[in-house]
């Protein structure tokens, strides 16, 4: 009752948000790449192995897929080393977790890309005398990106939304910054409207972004 | 050190309870909210669409944690005074909702459009039309998504630890600064929810398949 907007404070400490979403930007990037060599790997690997191998494949990607992510980042950053001898940061933490997180979501994507691939394609590809590598570097994975394209770039929209459960192992990303700036202000409404702002503005430039890419690299049909 | 965990299993299994009360309460209430506002979305009046179009869209667009946060800390601002426990279910509820609106709006566009037009033909008024023809088609290609969803709820019930309410991931934060036993406990908290989830996603995906079979 009686609140009344003042958005001076938020001004003032504004260069908390901007870098800690430049901070965000950064950790899907990163995470996003390293989970599109783990996604490209394992689904090439499932498409190709026996039941053994499979079985591995779907345990990781059916583990990640159904555990809360902030369970798996603390897992990561206060479990994991109390039983391996190795130090690192909470950023570095959250980049491992994220990065297989997404890898998890990307086998998927990348698996059912490569059922997708005509068949006609890979036989002309044998016809025309292309070795299995030639194939599948030069038809198949080609082919397969173009139609997972639009998952893709779902994927890395809600990965740069996700990158806000950083902030429970206080990295300084964007609601990391939100929440500084909120137990330090108490300019409560006004943070959260203009975090909120900002990762909307954000999110959606991005997917604006990546349709125009999207329809630039459609697939044939 | 497994005795220290064996004596924390009551707590945890409490925990455990209070995450299930959650994802409980925001399915219901997000399945009411999110299928009268999909219903507003797909028939409803241009303002109320548009309405529903931002809310879902705006919704969707941010982090749940954020909207959580946002909730909690925010609603006392505007008066509105909500213990932890309810404004983590209203800002969870907000974001299934979103879910819900789209898997409707999904569903329900999937019908062919002839099936309305055959409907108006004989004379049904519009709720006829949709309690009769409309919504039992639907409801095939809404409930296999809408229960994958459920996990959401049940992994977004876990952020509410942040709010201090003792959810099965803050009774295991708990244990932890008791025991020192981090690893042993994170893993255990991982096959619970991992148990709930892959439950809900193989009935989901069994439901998939057994409607499969109705093609247009």
């Amino acid at each position: 009752m009686g609140y009344t907007l003042n958005f001076n404070l938020i001004w003032r400490h504004f260069d908390k948000l901007w870098g800690g979403l430049l901070l965000s930007l950064e950790l899907a990037v990163i995470s996003i790449a390293i989970g599109i060599v783990i996604g490209l790997v394992l689904a090439v690997w499932y498409v190709s192995a026996g039941r053994a191998v499979r079985t591995i494949i779907a345990g990781y990607v059916e583990f990640i897929r159904n555990v809360p992510l902030i369970l798996l980042v603390y897992l990561v950053f206060y479990g994991l080393p109390t039983v391996v001898d190795i130090a690192y940061s909470a950023q570095t933490s959250f980049i491992a977790t994220l990065s297989l997180y997404s890898g998890a979501y990307l086998v998927e994507v990348f698996r059912s890309g490569l059922e997708a691939v005509p068949r006609g394609q890979l036989d002309a590809g044998k016809a025309i005398g292309l070795t299995p590598w030639q194939r599948l570097l030069d038809v198949r994975l080609p082919t397969m990106l173009r139609i997972t394209l639009p998952a893709l770039s779902n994927t890395f929209i809600s990965l740069f939304k996700d990158t806000s459960v950083a902030s429970v192992i206080s990295v300084p990303e964007l609601t990391y910054g939100a929440q500084w700036i909120n137990f330090n202000t108490f300019r409560i409404v006004e943070v959260y409207l203009v975090v909120t702002a900002m990762y909307l503005l954000t999110g959606y430039t991005l997917l604006f972004a990546l349709r125009l890419v999207e329809r630039r690299f459609k697939a044939a049909r | 050190m497994l005795s220290q965990i064996i004596y924390a299993l009551p707590f945890l299994a409490e925990g455990f309870a209070v995450t299930l009360w959650v994802s409980l309460l925001v399915v219901v209430l997000s399945l009411i909210a999110g299928v009268l506002m999909g219903v507003g979305l797909v028939y409803g009046p241009f303002p109320l669409r548009w309405a529903v179009r931002i809310f879902s869209d705006t919704i969707r667009g941010i982090p749940i944690l954020v909207l959580i946060f946002f909730v909690y800390y925010g609603l006392p601002a505007v008066g509105l005074h909500l213990e932890s426990f309810w404004a983590a279910v209203f800002a969870l509820t907000l974001f299934k909702t979103a879910q819900v609106v789209e898997y409707l709006r999904g569903a329900v566009g999937s019908i062919p459009k002839g099936q309305s037009e055959a409907a108006m033909a004989i004379g049904l008024t519009f709720r006829q039309r949709l309690v009769y023809v409309i919504f039992p088609q639907a409801f095939r290609r809404f409930l296999p998504p809408w229960i994958n969803g459920v996990t959401d709820a049940v992994k977004g019930s876990a952020l509410v630890s942040l709010l201090g309410i003792t959810d099965l991931m803050q009774a295991i934060n708990q244990v932890i600064g008791r025991t020192y036993e981090a690893m042993p406990l994170y893993i255990l908290g991982a096959l619970v929810y991992f148990a709930v989830n892959y439950a809900l996603s193989l009935a989901s995906r069994r439901l998939e398949r057994r409607f499969s079979f109705i093609r247009e």
